[in-house]
């Protein structure tokens, strides 16, 4: 390392003349050793139930692996446990990069885990895939930064803009809004409320209650009282169940046409099984779900892959929501790599700006902050769940896709009582 | 920790020639502790790579972390299940002074430490009546509300966190990461420093006195009220300022990593592991199990390792209850 | 509008109290009475639900895998009281912090040993009557809340008749008074503790089928409740056992009505402000005895 520390700094606030920087990291390495892909994984504490993302990723580099690797180099992941904590991230990054030297970053799981990165790589200069970050990039601004979800353009206000557009095309006019105390959640409500005011909707009802909330009824009442026409809720598993429950029992009034949103929970396969028919009619986020408009030979057989792994692991026995995210950045890595015939951040990033990647839930070509230019978040309705059983939402027709426009996969049923077959 | 130091507190009859080898043992503590400064100093200017420090900022807050809790837990015999309430309060505390008025970390560190105190103060104060599990129970009540009252509060950025650029290192330093290396071990120099005043000065007595029997000490004269007191401000004072340099060192801060489990079952498990009953029995733990800890990330069967604290935690309350030190004295005496 | 989100607040409120109350009786009896601090039962409770919810997996009625349950954690209790016991208790240093230091490493062991089992999914149970309500006037009571709400009252009033009526029960009572004068009388007072341990851990196998009926558990939720429960008994008194429920009932009201008419982001604040206002207006809580 000819590049003082001192010196990083500086390079670190004129980002344009550091161009050269990472070269001193990777240039003059044999040819032969393996290309070396680090990021932190959520094994234990809150976050825990993510790690599924692990398998998706392993999957893809046995996929590129058995197809002779990148450039010729074989791939090796690099992973460690951030126990869901913010505190390990900084030493964690700091050993990926100055220890093991990997080539490419993956960030943690979520926006609040990567917080504490996001300056380290714009220091660093070094390129890294988003894993589930909402908006991470909107302040430090890095060129080297992408993201592999869908989220979209602007994703903290727009990402679940679907549900605004499904509930202004069917005539809703009052909208109660409803998130946990939790960051993704918030990011989300805010980024509601955004949308709301600039499709000239009305807010008429906004509550914010603490995680892990088990009781519903008083909130439900209060939401009644206001009589919306949609309610968007940003919630957590725990809650999401509790909330649904209590839908049931709390009833909504006859006013709701559409119910749901941002709810973090009836993506997994244990939330769905325990939910069972009391899912019908909620309009919800994906970003895979196996209808025909979305379904393809290659995606069956890499969830096929993924079950086979992870149901005897007991990680989420289905694998729509977390694991094919993880593919899609090996995707995304894997084409910078090979594009641009280099693993070095710059020509990596150059490359991925400039041109299209295809992936197997789309091709993605990405803007100047490294979010998706076209945002692919679903927007599905559950029609037709019967009992308990888990199976049944492998099967099309179980989550139709509403939104965006060219998945469309069926029709809006509403309002949301007669869509819960009430 | 100078070898010439007993392993277990002093019980010092006021004889001369101990009095003259007291000194001598606080000279040498003393040279100790600013070797230990001036070591860590040259590891920044001779060594290169930054994770070194990364990972060393982290052992050493477990230091100060597991010593300001055996000022109340070891010491006066009051368990703690809240040390991430004064911990998140030191955190917050330099979090807000970097965002109002980009204050340097030699500010946050006092200005935590005086939160943290007025915070054990106020739970010392609560809980005057009460003994033993009560104590404990009231310190899991504070964490909750201290996290309660962070959601809640929009201008510390509630359930999100906030990110927060810290001011530039001095040049000295070598780099941020370094400086806050620097920092935090002057944090947990200063805190054993303080930890083995108590333990060799009257106010140790005072504390041992309250362990063994509070109403004891009560009726033969020791002034219990003002020494409960003055334990929790004092280790919630250390605690809190183990926290303050958090945002510079992570530039984020969130109320889920600072009122989360790992660094409560931390503060606790560590000067159990080393010992509880002397100020090098929590360095030896937080070292200990703050290495493991790291080198545990590495692998990928995490639960084992949750596990394995568990039953180590179990195994040391069983077999050794002083820890590592008591083990050690053991042997020792029976040879 | 008002007086709808009353009713109903106060009865969602006496339900979770009652709920409360069945979580915190495994801690009456033994923090209670035996005075010994078992921050582990909130995971026993977690444990209980599992059990209940690989019961009910096999087609088994929630409520019916507790009772079958009621035995192996009853004799899980001894023998974990001979454990407690053997360490301490002959030791003959019965330290609070030792104490609680084990029974912390305990509940860890528990947790992680259910996360390695069962891996990080949310378990859950389906019973016909969950979204369902009952509706009486105003009010609407959820028999996801309404059928565990019922169990505390059974609990306490067994517990309260065998404690008063039987030979076993009132040397328990005895114990917690006066454990030499017992020994005296020819009971050893170690059978006797081991006896009222086991039966706090029954109580666990119940109250997590309560748990497990009103939501999905994960092995970390019991953390959420060692302070709900302790609430409960340090408000209750000492050994109160009708008090528990009252102090339950209390609590559950309080948090119900903050979240219905304040706001639901500080209900979590409730039960340990009360907490915190018994231990320092009064230790010896509602309807204990002064010690």
């Amino acid at each position: 390392m000819d590049v003082s520390r001192r010196k990083f700094g500086k390079l670190a606030g004129l980002a344009s003349l550091a161009v050269a920087a990472p070269a001193i990291w990777t240039s003059g390495r044999a040819q032969s050793r393996p290309i070396r892909i680090g990021g932190s994984f959520s094994m234990t504490g809150p976050l825990s139930a993510t790690k599924a993302g692990l398998v998706g990723l392993q999957i893809w580099r046995d996929d590129v692996n058995a197809k002779g690797g990148l450039l010729g180099r074989q791939v090796e992941l690099v992973t460690y446990d951030d126990q869901s904590s913010v505190a390990q991230i900084p030493s964690i990054y700091s050993k990926l990069v100055d220890i093991d030297k990997v080539d490419i970053l993956l960030s943690p799981y979520g926006a609040v885990l990567s917080a504490p990165v996001m300056p380290f790589i714009k220091q660093r200069n070094r390129f890294m895939a988003g894993m589930f970050t909402l908006a991470s990039n909107d302040g430090v601004k890095s060129e080297r930064f992408f993201q592999a979800c869908p989220w979209g353009p602007d994703g903290k206000v727009n990402w679940a803009r679907g549900f605004f557009d499904i509930a202004k095309a069917s005539g809703c006019k009052r909208i109660a809004v409803l998130n946990a105390d939790v960051e993704f959640a918030k990011v989300s409500a805010a980024g509601g409320k955004a949308a709301i005011q600039e499709m000239g909707l009305e807010l008429v009802f906004e509550q914010s209650y603490p995680p892990n909330n088990s009781d519903f009824s008083a909130i439900l009442r209060n939401l009644r009282a206001t009589t919306p026409d949609a309610v968007f809720i940003c919630s957590y598993p725990p809650d999401s169940t509790a909330l649904i429950r209590g839908l049931s029992e709390v009833g909504i009034g006859d006013s709701v046409k559409l119910f749901g949103g941002g709810m973090v929970g009836p993506q997994y396969a244990a939330n769905l099984q325990a939910l069972g028919a009391a899912l019908n009619g909620i309009v919800n986020f994906n970003l895979f779900v196996p209808e025909p408009t979305m379904t393809n030979a290659a995606v069956n057989s890499f969830l096929t892959r993924y079950r086979a792994i992870a149901v005897p692991e007991k990680l989420d026995a289905l694998g729509f929501y977390i694991p094919p995210s993880y593919y899609v950045a090996g995707e995304m890595i894997a084409a910078a790599v090979d594009g641009s015939g280099s693993t070095e951040s710059a020509a990596m990033a150059t490359w991925l700006h400039a041109n299209p990647v295809r992936t197997r839930v789309g091709t993605a070509t990405f803007n100047d902050l490294g979010d998706w230019t076209e945002r692919r978040v679903l927007m599905t309705q559950f029609q037709g769940v019967k009992g308990n059983d888990v199976d049944q939402f492998l099967q099309a027709g179980r989550q139709v896709i509403l939104n965006p426009p060219a998945l469309k996969s069926g029709d809006l049923i509403q309002p949301f009582m007669k869509a819960r077959g009430a | 920790m100078t070898p010439d130091t007993s392993l277990m507190p002093a019980v010092a009859p006021a004889s001369r020639a101990r009095s003259r080898a007291t000194g001598l043992r606080n000279i040498a503590f003393a040279l100790g502790a600013i070797a230990v400064m001036a070591g860590g100093y040259a590891l920044t200017q001779t060594v290169e790579n930054p994770y070194v420090f990364f990972a060393a900022y982290i052992i050493i807050q477990y230091v100060a972390l597991s010593t300001g809790w055996n000022v109340l837990g070891g010491y006066a015999g009051y368990i703690n299940f809240g040390a991430t309430a004064f911990y998140g309060a030191g955190a917050y505390t330099g979090a807000v002074l970097l965002k109002a008025f980009d204050a340097s970390v030699f500010l946050c560190l006092p200005a935590a430490a005086a939160v943290g105190a007025v915070l054990g103060l106020l739970m010392g104060y609560m809980t005057l009546r009460v003994q033993g599990v009560y104590f404990a129970i009231a310190t899991i009540a504070l964490v909750v509300m201290a996290h309660t009252l962070v959601l809640n509060l929009e201008y510390l950025g509630g359930a999100s966190g906030m990110a927060l650029m810290a001011p530039e290192a001095p040049s000295w330093s070598g780099g941020q990461i370094q400086f806050m290396f620097l920092v935090m071990l002057g944090v947990a120099i200063l805190s054993v420093v303080v930890a083995r005043w108590i333990e060799i000065s009257w106010v140790g007595r005072g504390f041992r006195a309250l362990r063994a029997s509070e109403d004891a000490a009560e009726c033969a004269g020791v002034p219990t009220f003002k020494l409960k007191l003055s334990a929790c401000a004092i280790s919630g004072a250390i605690l809190a300022m183990t926290g303050a340099p958090l945002v510079f060192y992570a530039s984020f801060i969130e109320p889920e990593t600072v009122f989360g489990l790992a660094l409560a079952l931390n503060a606790i498990a560590m000067p159990l592991i080393g010992g509880k009953k002397s100020w090098p029995g929590p360095i030896i733990g937080a070292i200990l199990l703050g290495s493991v800890q790291q080198a545990a990330t590495i692998t990928i069967s995490s639960e084992l390792n949750i596990l394995l604290v568990g039953v180590v935690l179990i195994g040391f309350v069983a077999v050794a209850p002083d820890g590592i030190l008591g083990l050690l004295d053991r042997k020792g005496a029976r040879k | 509008m008002f007086l709808d989100q009353f009713v109903n607040a106060i009865g969602t409120g006496v339900m979770l109290g009652s709920i409360y109350a069945a979580l915190a009786l495994g801690l009456a009896v033994t923090f209670g009475l035996l005075h010994i601090p078992n921050i582990a039962h909130p995971a026993f409770v977690i444990a209980g639900a599992y059990v209940v919810a690989v019961g009910n997996a096999y087609g088994l009625d929630p409520l019916l895998v507790a009772v079958i349950a009621l035995v192996p954690f009853y004799v899980a209790g001894l023998a974990f009281y001979e454990f407690y016991a053997r360490l301490f208790e002959r030791r003959g240093s019965a330290d609070t912090m030792n104490a609680l230091t084990l029974f912390f490493g305990v509940s860890l062991v528990v947790e992680t040993a259910l996360l390695i089992k069962f891996g990080t999914n949310q378990q859950s149970v389906s019973v016909a009557y969950v979204g369902q309500s009952l509706n009486i006037g105003l009010l609407s009571l959820p028999y996801r809340l309404l059928v565990p709400a019922m169990l505390a009252p059974v609990m306490v009033l067994i517990l309260w008749l065998y404690l008063r009526y039987t030979h076993s029960g009132i040397a328990i009572r005895a114990v917690a008074h006066d454990e030499r004068a017992l020994s005296v009388s020819g009971i050893d007072p170690r059978w006797i503790k081991r006896h009222a341990f086991g039966i706090a851990a029954a109580t666990a196998v119940v109250a997590g089928a309560a748990l497990i009926i009103i939501g999905p558990v994960d092995p970390f939720g019991g953390r959420l409740m060692i302070g709900r429960a302790f609430a409960v008994v340090v408000l209750a008194g000492m050994g109160s056992l009708p008090g528990t429920i009252a102090a339950g009932i209390l609590i559950g009201v309080s948090e119900s009505l903050v979240s219905a008419f304040a706001s639901p982001s500080w209900a979590p604040a409730v039960a340990f402000s009360i907490l915190l206002a018994t231990l320092a207006l009064r230790p010896e809580g509602l309807f204990g005895a002064r010690r």
